[in-house]
This record gives C-alpha cells, sequence and structure tokens, in this order.
C-alpha cells in the first residue's frame, strides 16, 4: 500500500480535529484536573456517539470495521489534545483482545457492548515495576466453582473505572515463560478484587489491582487454557501502535506550539526563531517527527494487511516515538524558557503525559531489545 | 490478475534470466560500481553484460519516456521493479550523475533537441557526466560563483575554476553553472551550460582525499568555447535548474546506504562481526548502537517511500529533499562509525588482503564527505528552518 492516508482516514481525522477542538480543548482538561472529577464520564459519552468504540469492531458485530490506521488518527488527534479517555483501553485494546481471543459466542455479546460503550475494558498483565508480559506470576487456580484468582497487578490504566478486566494470569509454569499464560475477562465488581487508584504524573491514573481467591467463571476464559501469550502479544502490538500514533500527536502538538513561540518571542530585539541556534535544533527536531508519521503509519497499515511484520514494525515504531516524543518534550520546554517550566502554560502538560504513555507497555529500552532479538542480534 | 502482478512477474522472470550471478552479490570495492561513459572500465565481463541489457530496455532509467531511450514506467511500475531488483540483491547496473541529476533537470528544462541529443546516450551508459558547481569561493554560498562566461554571439567563452568536480578526470561532459551577468542580484545572471570535456581549456586535476582515493576534481577552465545551443533553459535563469538539480542531488546523496541492495543490514553485520552470545549481540554497549541506528534507518526508509507516495499525490512540501539529504547522510556516518567499531583491529588496517586494501576504512573516511557535498548538513538545516517552517 501507499504510504497516505485514504479519504475516509482523512475524514476521520478531521472529525477527531473537529470534536476535540470542541469538547476536549487543553482548557478541558485543566478544569477535569482542578475539579479532580473523572475522565471516563461525560467525554467518554459523547465519543461513543460518535461512534469511535466500533471503529475496530467488526461489521458484523455491530461495528464499523474502519481499521487501525483510522482509529490511529483518532489517537494522534487525542495525543494532541492530551483527552483522556477509555478510548485506548477498551476500543482499541478491549476490541482487539476479545476479537483475537474471543470465541464467536464471545464476540457476539461482548463486541456490541464495547461498541455502544455500555461496558469498558482494561487489560491488566504487569505485575513489576517494568512491562515483561512474560512475568507473570498471578495465578489461576481451576476448581470446581471456576477459576480461583490470586495475585496482583500493577499500573493497570483505567482499572479505576472498567466494568470489566482483562487478566493475564498463570494456570501452569513458571514466572517468565511464554506456555502457561491464559486471559481471563473478569467483571471488576467480582468479589475478592480490590482496586487501589493512584494518581500519575499526567493527571490520570493507575490502578493496583489485588485478587484474593477471586472466582471466575470457566466459561470467562478467553482463547485456550496456558495458550493466551500469543494472543497478548498480538494485542500489545496493535496498543503500542497506537500508543506510538498518541506520542506522534503528543510530539507534533508540541513542536507546532514551539515554532509558533519561535515566532512571537523577541529577545535581543529579534524574534528568537531567527537565531541559528534554535532553527538547526527546530529543523532536526522537524525532521524526526517526520520520520515518525512514516513509521506510525507504516505499524498501523501492517495491522490492517497482516503483515508478517506487524510485531517488528510495532516495536520500531513505539521505540522511535519514545524518542522523539522525549525530545520533543524537552525542546518544547528549553525553547519556551521560563515560561515552559509555568503551570501556567499548556506546553508543560505534554512531557508529563509522554512519559507514562512512553513507559506503557514498553519503552524505548524493551522495545529496542526486542525488535533486535527478533531480527537475530 | 492484475496489470501490475503480470509485469511483476514478466519483471521477475526478465531478471531471473538476465541478472548474471555474480551481479547479485554485495559490491567489494569500488571497481563493482559501474559508471559506463567512452572509455569504460569494468571490473569483469559480467558487470558490462547486465549494463547492456538493462540499458537496452531503457531500465538504467526506468521511468524516462521511450523516446529518449528510458523504460517508459509508471511509478508502480519502476517501484515493483526496485523491489524485484532488491528481492535477488541485483546491482545497479549504472551509476551515473546523468541519470541522478543532469537527467531530471533536462527532461524539466531542456529544449527537444538537447534531450533528443543528450537524453539516449546517458541510459545507455555510453557518455558520463560531472558537475561544474562549486568554486573555491562559492561552497555553502554557491549563488557567488564567479567562473564567467563572455557572450560572443553564437558562443560563449568560459573562463574560471571549478572543484569538487566528482570524477571530472573520468567525465566526458560537464554540466555547468557559469555567470553570464554580474549585474544585479547574485542568483540572477547565472546559466547552466554543457560542453564536451574534450574541449580546449578544460583541464581536471584530481584531489586526494583523507580516504586516499581522488573522486573529485578541481576543473580548470580557460578560455573554453561553448556553443550557445547548449545552454539548459533560458540565459541568466540558470539558478532555478541549478536548484532543482540540486534537490535531485540530495535525494541520491541522502539514499546512500539506506536504499542500496547490495548492503547486509547492520544488525547482520554486528552479529557476524562480533558474535551471539544468548541471542544477543556480545557488546552491549555496541549493540544499543546499532539497534538504534537499525530504528532509525527503518524510519528513514519509510520516509523516502512516503515522501514519494505524497509526491505522486501532490502533496507534502517540496523542500522535503534537505531533510531527506540530512538526515540519510548524518546515518550514513553512523553506520560507517559503528562498523569501524564492530571490526575492531581489522577497520585500521589500509593495506593487506583481510582488509580488502582497508576497504572499510577508506569508505569510513568517505563518509565524511557525505554531509558536506551537495550542501552541507547546516545549509540543509537552513534549508528546513527557511523553506519549510518559515523561521526568519
Amino acid at each position: 500500500m501507499t504510504l497516505i492516508i485514504n479519504e475516509e482516514q482523512q475524514m476521520l481525522k478531521e472529525s477527531a480535529q473537529g470534536f476535540f477542538a470542541e469538547f476536549a480543548p487543553i482548557s478541558e482538561f485543566r478544569r477535569l484536573r482542578e475539579g479532580g472529577s473523572d475522565y471516563c464520564d461525560v467525554l467518554w459519552k459523547r465519543m461513543v456517539d460518535m461512534g469511535w468504540a466500533a471503529i475496530l469492531v467488526p461489521e458484523k458485530y455491530g461495528g464499523l470495521g474502519f481499521g487501525h490506521v483510522g482509529m490511529g488518527q483518532v489517537m494522534e488527534q487525542g495525543g494532541r489534545a492530551l483527552a483522556a479517555s477509555p478510548l485506548f483501553s477498551s476500543a482499541i485494546v478491549g476490541v482487539s483482545i476479545i476479537n483475537l481471543t474471543g470465541s464467536e459466542k464471545q464476540k457476539e455479546t461482548l463486541l456490541p457492548q464495547i461498541a455502544d460503550g455500555q461496558i469498558t475494558l482494561a487489560l491488566a498483565v504487569d505485575e513489576t515495576r517494568h512491562h515483561g508480559p512474560t512475568d507473570i506470576a498471578l495465578s489461576a487456580l481451576k476448581t470446581p466453582d471456576g477459576f480461583k484468582l490470586s495475585g496482583r497487578k500493577l499500573g493497570v490504566v483505567d482499572g479505576h473505572c472498567s466494568t470489566k478486566l482483562i487478566v493475564a494470569a498463570r494456570t501452569s509454569g513458571e514466572f517468565g515463560d511464554k506456555e502457561g499464560i491464559s486471559l481471563f475477562l473478569v467483571d471488576s465488581n467480582t468479589p475478592g478484587i480490590d482496586i487501589k487508584t493512584i494518581p500519575t504524573v499526567d493527571s490520570r491514573s493507575v490502578s493496583t489491582v489485588s485478587f484474593n481467591d477471586a472466582i471466575v467463571p470457566i466459561e470467562n476464559l478467553l482463547g485456550s487454557e496456558n495458550g493466551g501469550f500469543k494472543g497478548l502479544s498480538a494485542v500489545l502490538d496493535i496498543a503500542n501502535a497506537h500508543l506510538a500514533a498518541e506520542l506522534l500527536g503528543i510530539a507534533s502538538e508540541s513542536f507546532d506550539r514551539t515554532l509558533q513561540y519561535l515566532k512571537q518571542r523577541k529577545q535581543f530585539g529579534s524574534f528568537i526563531g531567527s537565531f541559528q541556534a534554535l532553527q538547526h535544533r527546530a529543523a532536526h527536531w522537524w525532521s524526526e517527527i517526520e520520520l515518525c508519521k512514516s513509521i506510525v503509519l507504516k505499524s498501523l497499515s501492517a495491522i490492517d494487511e497482516g503483515d508478517v511484520r506487524t510485531s517488528e514494525l510495532a516495536s520500531i515504531a513505539k521505540a522511535k516515538l519514545c524518542e522523539v516524543a522525549e525530545l520533543s518534550t524537552n525542546e518544547a520546554i528549553q525553547m519556551h524558557g521560563g515560561v515552559g517550566m509555568t503551570d501556567e502554560y499548556d506546553i508543560g502538560f505534554f512531557i508529563k503525559r509522554a512519559r507514562p504513555a512512553q513507559m506503557l507497555f514498553g519503552d524505548y529500552s524493551y522495545h529496542g531489545d526486542r525488535f533486535a532479538l527478533m531480527t537475530g542480534y | 490478475m492484475t496489470d501490475l502482478q503480470t509485469f511483476r512477474n514478466e519483471t521477475r522472470e526478465w531478471l531471473a534470466e538476465n541478472c548474471p550471478a555474480s551481479m547479485r552479490v554485495p559490491m567489494q570495492n569500488d571497481n563493482d560500481t559501474c559508471w559506463g561513459g567512452r572509455n569504460p572500465t569494468f571490473s569483469c565481463e559480467d558487470q558490462k553484460l547486465w549494463m547492456e541489457r538493462m540499458a537496452a530496455k531503457g531500465w538504467t532509467a526506468p521511468m524516462w519516456a521511450v523516446e529518449y531511450g528510458g523504460g517508459g514506467l509508471n511509478r508502480e511500475e519502476a517501484k515493483v521493479l526496485r523491489e524485484e531488483m532488491a528481492k535477488i540483491k541485483a546491482r545497479r547496473p549504472l551509476n551515473s550523475f546523468g541519470i541522478d541529476m543532469l537527467g531530471p533537470a533536462l527532461i524539466k528544462f531542456g529544449s527537444e533537441e538537447l534531450k533528443r541529443q543528450h537524453l539516449p546516450p546517458i541510459v545507455r551508459g555510453e557518455i558520463r557526466w560531472c558537475q561544474g558547481y562549486s568554486e573555491p569561493n562559492a561552497g555553502s554560498d554557491l549563488a557567488g560563483l564567479q567562473t564567467k562566461a563572455m557572450d560572443m554571439g553564437d558562443y560563449f567563452i568560459v573562463n574560471g575554476q571549478k572543484v569538487w568536480t566528482s570524477y571530472a578526470d573520468k567525465a566526458d561532459w560537464m554540466f555547468c553553472l557559469v555567470r553570464t551577468d554580474s549585474d544585479g542580484k547574485k542568483q540572477m545572471g547565472i546559466s547552466l551550460v554543457l560542453f564536451d570535456m574534450k574541449t580546449p581549456g578544460v583541464t581536471p586535476k584530481p584531489i586526494k582525499l583523507i580516504s586516499g582515493s581522488s573522486p573529485f576534481c578541481e576543473t580548470f577552465l580557460d578560455d573554453v568555447k561553448v556553443d550557445k545551443s547548449q545552454v539548459v533553459g533560458e540565459i541568466n535563469h540558470g539558478w532555478t535548474i541549478a536548484k532543482y538539480l540540486l534537490t535531485h542531488e540530495r535525494e541520491m546523496i541522502g539514499g546512500f546506504g539506506t536504499r542500496d541492495a547490495g548492503f547486509r543490514s547492520l544488525g547482520q553485520y554486528a552479529a557476524e562481526s562480533m558474535g551471539i552470545k544468548q541471542g544477543r549481540l556480545a557488546n552491549q554497549l555496541l549493540r544499543n548502537d546499532v539497534i538504534r541506528w537499525e530504528i532509525d534507518a527503518a524510519a528513514f526508509a519509510l520516509t523516502a517511500d512516503r515522501v514519494a507516495d505524497e509526491a505522486k499525490a501532490g502533496q507534502g512540501v517540496g523542500a522535503t529533499s534537505a531533510m531527506l539529504k540530512y538526515y540519510g547522510t548524518e546515518l550514513n556516518k553512523r553506520r560507517f562509525e559503528t562498523m569501524m567499531k564492530l571490526k575492531g583491529g581489522e577497520a585500521i588496517e589500509w593495506e593487506g588482503e583481510a582488509s580488502r586494501d582497508g576497504w572499510l576504512a577508506r569508505s569510513w573516511l568517505r563518509t565524511k564527505g557525505n554531509s558536506i557535498e551537495g550542501g552541507t548538513s547546516e545549509v540543509q538545516l537552513n534549508i528546513i528552518a527557511k523553506n519549510i517552517l518559515g523561521l526568519g
């Protein structure tokens, strides 16, 4: 395929631009932050009305079947607006897990409910402070009543507001093994589950979810028992491609705002954008973002096309975007000077969202290492 | 089956039959690059055969019109040809400044007579061109060039000195920027002229580089007679053509090392050079360098594709060639720095069999020029800042 978005995807991008400008400008982010109110509510309902929760749901399950390049446009614009919502957790990660690992019956039941916003999903995978999809100790023991889950998940995004959790648990094997991981669909209010929410640097939150002998019905197993890693891994590729799209939005917006500032701010009687020291840094920064646009688009279209290099491209995209989001948010503050350090200026919000998005499901070091291993070194 | 699929199958078959096996292995040294020309040097018979077979199909310049000897392929077909060549690791049949630089400018700005005179011999690899742009006092400030062309009615008399003329000592013709008007703005009053290197008064003198080779010359021009029929475009309006030609040069240089089918991946090169320990390259710090390079190179190669796709769709910004040149050359320098470290002691050998007479050391030193020739990295950043970002 060509590396250009098609008309349908372009329309989705433009409608996302309009939506975020109207309902989720940075001022709204500020208001939510000050009020301490929850982001999973009003804005999410509007997104569902836009049909965004149905973008990835296949048409036969009541969805739009627009694909990942289309959804990536929404993620990128959401990154520009710093808009928090369960879109990523539920409509991207949740939908993909059900779609890739669920039985026909599970798909028929769950996908339409996600698509119309009745339920939201959140993925609980990591148990240590670093991403490691095989580093799973949380046990699921088969009993006559169902699977009994015991253990603890860290850093669960949207864990506090989702109606259901997807839990990666160990049904056999050892911590670190690919074999023996199983995926479960778990109601958040199941007895024995305790969810503790911790505010994070981006004014969002993550949850620590403890499972104390929580019983999950047998029919809530997603995919095969012990063979859950393959589906989990495929979903993490999808998740990382979309996080890369969000990071592209963050990097691009940081750049655009800084470029405007360079053309407005005067020192020594001149616009600071006339100084070559800053011009060259801005030009290099722009070049890096151009590379990011290409790899993000390619990694998303690879998913849509079932490209054999999908995993490789997802890791390249996430790694590259981690690097450039870091560059972008750091340069944005430095080039804004003192005002870049103030809470009054919006520019500082981007660095605070970038780092959690970089870290989620693997940062530069994780994905660089993974990519190298995949290509034989 | 679509037309493109049919074309792909036919191309694959033709390549399988016509590309000699020895032209499907990575190039060993500079002699393996085929330049053609009046007095061509071929490293082996296969190299000659490969060039001639491809030239006969017009596939040395796949997208040029058939009437000028080109392959007449559209963009999609040309991409298919590139892909199929890459699949069998086929070498480029003909390296040519005529194809990469002069040709596109002639096609866009040249008269019908000039096109018919010069394009077909370029495609066939019969005439090797060199570029007379830089002067001792006009490097980054190219528009300040002083080589003077005096109007003698039907012809010009050219006097001056060019420098960094690539392979001028081996080239047959030169495309050359000269000053035809010294009044007014320096960008006005420049013309692009073509002349045979055999013309009396043309004296190329090789410059020895830190790499030990002499790919560049100083070229002295003393009372060189150039017929006015050999002016490309209008007299005094050569700067526009020069800039257009520079964008092609930038793209060509920016593509070094990343789109070359003859190259192995750096990761593979690293694994072969340093060995693997428990699935990972034996040296952790070097592994980081290799990973960073591979990630950037992958994103860069996709960007070159995307820019081409956007250009075809009439989108995008024209000055992106400055970005490709800047990023591509910096990447190539990084690649060779990393290769030096990966090869260890062998990398510093200047002569001898093991190092193939210091191929790596010499190539590494040569890459230092990538970010200077065709406009320095700093000039490219200036172009991006001014033309794309609007910073004045």
